[in-house]
C-alpha cells in the first residue's frame, strides 16, 4: 500500500476555527475552578481583619481573645512575615507591618473550622492606630506638602528599569525626551491641551479569587489558587515565607476570569501564611465579591495633561504628556504599568519631538495592578482625544490625519527602536469602511444626536526584559500526543491554540493533542505568567520548538531503521511516511518503544519526550534621563476602532448604532477565537467607558457591589461589531502571530469619546460616559433642556 | 445549629439532605451534593453564577435558602446533558463561541434553557432580556446570544 495516509491531504490546524478543546467541561459544568476541588473534613478556613483606615500606624495588635476562641486554629498578623515583596518592587508585605496604607489592608487573619468562627475570631482581635492624614490624589501626593506614605522607599529592593525617588511618593518617574518639543512648539500651526480624568475601575472576574495553601510536616508547601501567574507565584511566596522554590508547589486549575488582576501575587501569600502555622492543614481563602472590588488589584486612576500640535499640513510635530497615576497604597506591580504607558507615550503616531513624565504616585487608595492593556487603555484616552481635536483644528479628516501620522514599518519611534512591520493603515480602513465614517448620518428620532468617533492604538508585550516560556512534548503508546506547558487558560483560549500549534508542528491531528493540566509547577514546564497578550508569541514559539524536537527525534529513529535520509521523511495525520520508499508506519508505539533493527539486531528510539523553550532576548533598558535605547520592547500589536453612536437628548443616554474594531495580529492560529477576544475585549472597553469606576471618598469604596458598580450586561450590546483583522507576520512568532488579548478594549474609550464630541461638540473630561454626566454636560452646553 | 431534613429532586435523582437553617441552595448544591457546577459570584443575586432551575423557573440559588426547597424539583447545569449528549443549548452556544473562561456559563445554560422552554421562537431582544441578570466579562455577549438564537432553531 503506498502512502495512503499521505495522500489523504491533511488539513492544518493553523488558521482554522478548530472547537475549544475546553469547552465540553465548560458547557456541562465538569470544569474544575478552585473553589471546586474538595479538601475534606481537615480544611480550615481563612478570614482576614482588614484596615478601617486609609493611613494609620499600628500601636498595638492584641490577639489573645481571637486564640482563645473554641475552633480557631491559627491566628497571624505582621509581625510574623516581615518580608518584602512585589514582583518588581519590592514594596508590600503580607499583612501590614507598623503603618496601614489603604481600606482593606490586610492587618491579620486567623484561620479557623468553619468561616463564622474565622469571622467572629477577626472581630475578637484588637488593634489600636493611630491615624495619619492620609493622600488621595496623585498630583497632591507627588508634591512635597504630602505626607510620606514609604517612608522606607529608599530601602526597598528595585529592579534598575525603575527609578523611585527616596523621600517623596513617587515610586517611578519615566522620562521620554526626545527631539525638542520647546523648538517645535513655534513650527506648529495648531496646538491642542487638554487634561483628562481616567478613574480607579475593577477587573471583575466573575470567578472572584480564591487560593488553599497546605504545608506539610517537613515544610513543603502546596498552594491552589486561581491564578494567572503559578510560577511568579512559587518564587515571589517563596521568597517572602523563607522556603525555597522547590519546595513550594502551585497547582492552578482553570481560571474564571482574569483580565491581570490573578497576576503577581495577592490575597494568595493570606492562607498561605497561615498554613506555615499549622503543618498538615489545608487553609481556604475565598475572597468575597466586595472583597475582590478593593482589597486586591484595581486599576489604577490617572490625571493626564496631554499637549499635541501639528504644522499647517498636518503633520504631528509635537507632543507632551505629563501622566500622576494614583498607583495606591502599594506599587510592586503598578510602577511597571506606569513605565509601559511611558514608552508607549507616543502612540502609534510617527512624532519627531516627544516628552514625556509618566509619574507613579503612592496614594492611601487601593493597588494598582496589571489590567488587560496595563496602562494603554489610559494613555490612548488622553492622547486619541487631543489629536482627534487636533485633527479638527488643523481642518483634516479625522481618518486622512490618522493614516497621514500613524506609525509605518521603519521610523523610530519613541524609544529609539525601529518599527517593525504591522497593517496600521489597513486597520483604518477596515474600521471606517465598516462604520461608514466618513458618511454623515441623520440620527434615527428627532430626540437624539448622532456622531461617529475613531482612535487607533498600540501596544507591546510590557514584562520584564527577559520572561520566558517553556514546553515539552510526548506521546502515549496510541500515538496521541500530550503538551505540557505553564501558560494558563484564562478563558482566551490558549491551551487550544497551543493544541493546535503543537499539532502542526508535530503532523498529528489537532484531536490528537492533549494538554497537560492543571498547570502545576512541580511538573509543568516553566512559564514566567499569563499576561501582556504574550502567551500566543512567546509560549507558541516554545510549544512550536518542543513539537519539532520531538519531530526530529522520530523521524531520526524510523530514518535509521528505515535506512533513509530523515529529509525524505514526513509525519502525516499521525503516520510517518516516506517520499522515497513509500513507506509509512503509525506513531503509535514506536514513540515508545522505539523500533526493531533488521535481523534481531536489537532496537533503535525510546520514549520521545521534545523540549522547547523561548525568551527574548535583545531587550535593553532605557536611558534615565531621555527613555532612548536600542530595543525597549518585542513588538507592537497595533489597531483601530470606531463608534457610530445617538445620544438621548432627555436622557443623555448614549445608544451604540454600530461598532467596528480591526487589530493586527499578525496570523489569526484560531480565527474565531481572535474575534471572540475582540468582542470581549471591546465590550470590557465599552463598559469602561459608559458605567464603571470605583468610586472613593476619603479612601472608601462607596459602590462595592454590582448594584452600584455596574458592568455591561446583555442588553447593552444590542448593536452589530465588525471585527475584519488584518495579518501583517510577526518576524518571529510561531507562524507569523502575534497577541491581541488585551488590545481590543484600548482605544474603546477615546474612540466613544471622539463619538460624544462628533455627536455634541462636548469633549468630557473623562470616563465614565455615563447617562448623567453626558445630560448634564449637554444641558450646560444648552444642547438639551 | 438547627438542622433540617429536606427531600427533593436534583437532576431526576430524589435526595434527602441535613440542611442547617441558614444555608444556601447553592451551598447545599455545591458543599452536600458535590454539583460544583453552580457558581458562586457573588452570594448576593446579582451575576447569575448561581443560577438553576427551581420547579421550572430560574432562580439564583445564592438567594434561596435550601431549608425552602422541600418538594421541590431543581435541575443544575449538570442536569443539562443526558447520557453524555449535549442539550441544545450545550452544544449550540459551545458551537457559537460562546464559552470563554466559562464561570458565567453554567448559570447562562440554565437562563438560555429556561428560555427556549417558555418561548421557542426568542427575538434578539428577547434572548438578551432573559440573560440580563447572567453577568459575562468575557464574551460580550455576543456569541452567546447567536448561540441560544441557534439552539432555537435546533
Ligand atoms: S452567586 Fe448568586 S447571583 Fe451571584
Ligand atoms: S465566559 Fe468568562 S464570564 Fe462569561
Amino acid at each position: 500500500m503506498a502512502n495512503a495516509k499521505s495522500k489523504e491531504k491533511p488539513s492544518s490546524p493553523i488558521g482554522a476555527s478548530l472547537q475549544r478543546n475546553d469547552v465540553y467541561e465548560k458547557v456541562t459544568g465538569s470544569a474544575i475552578y478552585v473553589d471546586d476541588l474538595q479538601f475534606g473534613n481537615k480544611l480550615l478556613y481563612a478570614h482576614v481583619l482588614r484596615s478601617p483606615h486609609p493611613h494609620a500606624l499600628i500601636k498595638s495588635i492584641d490577639t489573645s481573645k481571637a486564640e482563645k476562641l473554641p475552633g480557631v486554629k491559627v491566628v497571624v498578623t505582621g509581625k510574623d512575615f516581615p518580608e518584602r515583596m512585589g514582583l518588581y518592587l519590592k514594596d508590600k508585605t503580607i499583612f501590614a507591618l507598623d503603618r496601614v496604607r489603604f481600606i482593606g489592608e490586610p492587618v491579620a487573619a486567623v484561620a479557623a473550622v468553619s468561616e463564622e468562627i474565622a469571622m467572629k475570631a477577626c472581630d475578637l482581635i484588637e488593634v489600636e492606630y493611630e491615624v495619619l492624614e492620609a493622600v488621595f490624589d496623585a498630583e497632591y501626593g507627588a508634591s512635597e506638602k504630602a505626607p510620606l506614605i514609604h517612608p522606607q522607599l529608599g530601602e526597598y529592593y528595585c529592579p534598575n528599569y525603575l527609578f523611585p525617588k527616596p523621600g517623596t511618593n513617587i515610586s517611578n518617574h519615566f522620562k521620554i525626551r526626545r527631539g525638542n518639543c520647546e523648538a517645535a512648539w513655534k513650527e506648529c500651526a495648531y496646538i491642542v491641551e487638554r487634561t483628562f480624568h481616567i478613574p480607579h475601575i475593577q477587573h471583575v472576574p466573575i470567578e472572584t479569587h480564591g487560593a488553599i495553601a497546605m504545608m506539610d510536616e517537613k515544610g513543603k508547601m502546596t498552594i491552589w489558587a486561581s491564578s494567572q501567574s503559578p510560577f511568579a507565584q512559587r518564587n515571589i511566596i517563596a521568597q517572602a515565607l523563607h522556603i525555597t522554590q522547590t519546595d513550594l508547589r502551585v497547582i492552578a486549575p482553570l481560571v474564571g476570569g482574569g483580565f491581570g488582576s490573578k497576576a503577581g501575587v495577592t490575597m494568595e501569600a493570606i492562607p498561605a501564611a497561615l498554613a506555615t502555622k499549622c503543618k498538615g492543614w489545608p487553609v481556604k481563602l475565598m475572597l468575597t465579591r466586595e472583597e475582590e472590588f478593593f482589597t486586591n488589584f484595581v486599576r489604577q486612576g490617572l490625571t493626564t495633561h496631554v499637549k499635541v500640535g501639528c504644522d499647517k499640513d498636518g503633520n504631528i510635530l509635537a507632543l507632551k504628556n505629563v501622566m500622576y497615576w494614583d498607583a495606591g497604597a502599594s506599587t510592586e506591580y503598578g510602577a511597571n504599568v506606569v513605565r509601559a504607558a511611558g514608552y508607549s507615550s507616543s502612540g502609534p503616531y510617527d512624532i519627531p519631538n516627544i516628552e514625556t513624565d509618566s509619574i507613579c504616585v503612592y496614594t492611601n487608595h487601593p493597588i494598582g495592578g496589571a489590567y488587560r492593556g496595563f496602562g494603554m487603555s489610559e494613555l490612548h484616552t488622553g492622547i486619541d482625544q487631543a489629536i482627534d481635536e487636533l485633527a479638527e483644528k488643523a481642518g483634516f479628516d479625522k481618518v486622512t490625519f490618522l493614516k497621514k501620522n500613524a506609525i509605518s514599518e521603519g521610523d523610530i519611534i519613541v524609544t529609539g527602536m525601529k518599527m517593525h512591520a504591522m497593517g496600521i493603515q489597513e486597520c483604518i480602513d477596515n474600521v471606517a469602511k465598516s462604520i461608514e465614517f466618513s458618511k454623515k448620518e441623520e440620527p434615527t428620532s428627532p430626540d437624539r444626536v448622532r456622531g461617529k468617533g475613531i482612535a487607533i492604538m498600540w501596544k507591546a508585550p510590557a514584562t520584564s526584559p527577559n520572561p520566558g516560556s517553556s514546553a515539552w512534548v510526548e506521546l502515549a503508546e496510541d500515538g496521541k500526543v500530550t503538551v505540557g506547558l505553564g501558560g494558563q487558560e484564562l478563558g482566551q483560549g490558549t491551551f487550544t491554540v497551543m493544541a493546535q500549534m503543537a499539532a502542526a508542528a508535530l503532523g498529528v491531528k489537532y484531536e490528537d493533542v492533549r494538554i497537560a493540566g492543571p498547570v502545576d509547577t512541580q511538573y509543568s514546564p516553566y512559564e514566567w505568567q499569563t499576561v501582556a497578550s504574550r502567551l500566543t508569541w512567546s509560549m507558541g514559539n516554545a510549544v512550536r520548538a518542543a513539537a519539532a524536537d520531538a519531530r526530529r527525534q522520530i523521524l531520526d529513529v524510523v530514518a535509521e531503521a528505515w535506512k533513509e535520509n530523515p529529509e525524505d521523511l514526513d509525519i502525516v495525520n499521525g503516520v510517518v511516511v516516506s517520499y522515497k520508499s513509500e513507506k509509512e508506519t503509525p506513531l503509535a508505539n514506536l514513540v515508545i518503544y522505539g523500533l526493531p533493527r533488521e535481523n534481531n539486531g536489537g532496537w533503535i528510539g525510546g520514549p520521545i519526550v521534545g523540549r522547547g523553550s523561548f525568551m527574548p532576548q535583545y531587550i535593553t533598558n532605557l536611558d534615565l534621563e531621555t527613555g532612548q535605547g536600542p530595543r525597549a520592547v518585542v513588538h507592537y500589536t497595533v489597531g483601530c476602532e470606531g463608534l457610530d453612536i445617538e445620544i438621548d437628548k432627555n436622557t443623555g443616554k448614549i445608544h451604540v448604532i454600530k461598532a467596528a474594531a480591526s487589530f493586527d495580529v499578525g496570523k489569526a492560529i484560531n480565527p474565531e477565537l481572535v474575534k471572540g477576544q475582540i468582542e470581549g475585549g471591546f465590550v470590557q472597553g465599552l463598559s469602561s467607558a459608559l458605567f464603571e469606576e470605583i468610586r472613593l471618598r476619603n479612601g472608601v469604596m462607596t459602590n462595592p457591589s454590582f448594584v452600584d458598580y455596574r458592568i455591561a450586561t446583555a442588553p447593552d450590546v444590542n448593536f452589530p461589531l465588525d471585527v475584519p483583522f488584518v495579518e501583517v507576520p510577526q518576524d518571529d512568532g510561531p507562524w507569523g502571530a502575534r497577541g491581541v488579548g488585551e488590545h481590543p478594549m484600548v482605544p474603546t474609550i477615546a474612540a466613544l469619546g471622539n463619538a460624544i464630541y462628533n455627536a455634541t461638540g462636548i469633549r468630557l473630561d473623562g470616563p465614565p460616559y455615563s447617562a448623567e454626566k453626558v445630560y448634564l454636560a449637554m444641558y450646560d452646553a444648552g444642547l438639551t433642556k | 445549629m438547627a438542622y433540617q431534613r429536606i427531600t427533593l429532586t436534583v437532576n431526576d435523582l430524589t435526595e434527602t439532605v441535613d440542611v442547617p437553617h441558614n444555608m444556601t441552595l447553592l451551598q447545599m448544591l455545591r458543599q452536600k451534593l458535590s454539583l460544583t457546577g453552580t457558581k458562586n459570584g457573588c452570594s448576593a443575586g446579582e451575576c447569575g453564577a448561581c443560577t438553576v432551575l427551581m420547579n421550572g423557573e430560574p432562580v439564583n440559588s445564592c438567594m434561596v435558602l435550601a431549608a425552602e426547597c422541600e418538594g421541590a424539583t431543581i435541575v443544575t447545569v449538570e442536569g443539562l446533558a443526558k447520557n453524555g449528549k449535549l442539550s441544545k443549548v450545550q452544544e449550540a452556544v459551545a458551537k457559537a463561541g460562546g464559552v470563554q473562561c466559562g464561570f458565567c456559563t453554567p448559570g447562562m445554560m440554565i437562563s438560555a434553557t429556561a428560555l427556549l422552554e417558555r418561548n421557542p421562537n426568542p427575538t434578539d431582544e428577547e434572548i438578551r432580556q432573559a440573560i440580563v441578570g447572567n453577568l459575562c466579562r468575557c464574551t460580550g455577549y455576543f456569541r452567546i446570544v447567536n448561540g441560544i438564537k441557534e439552539a432555537a432553531k435546533m
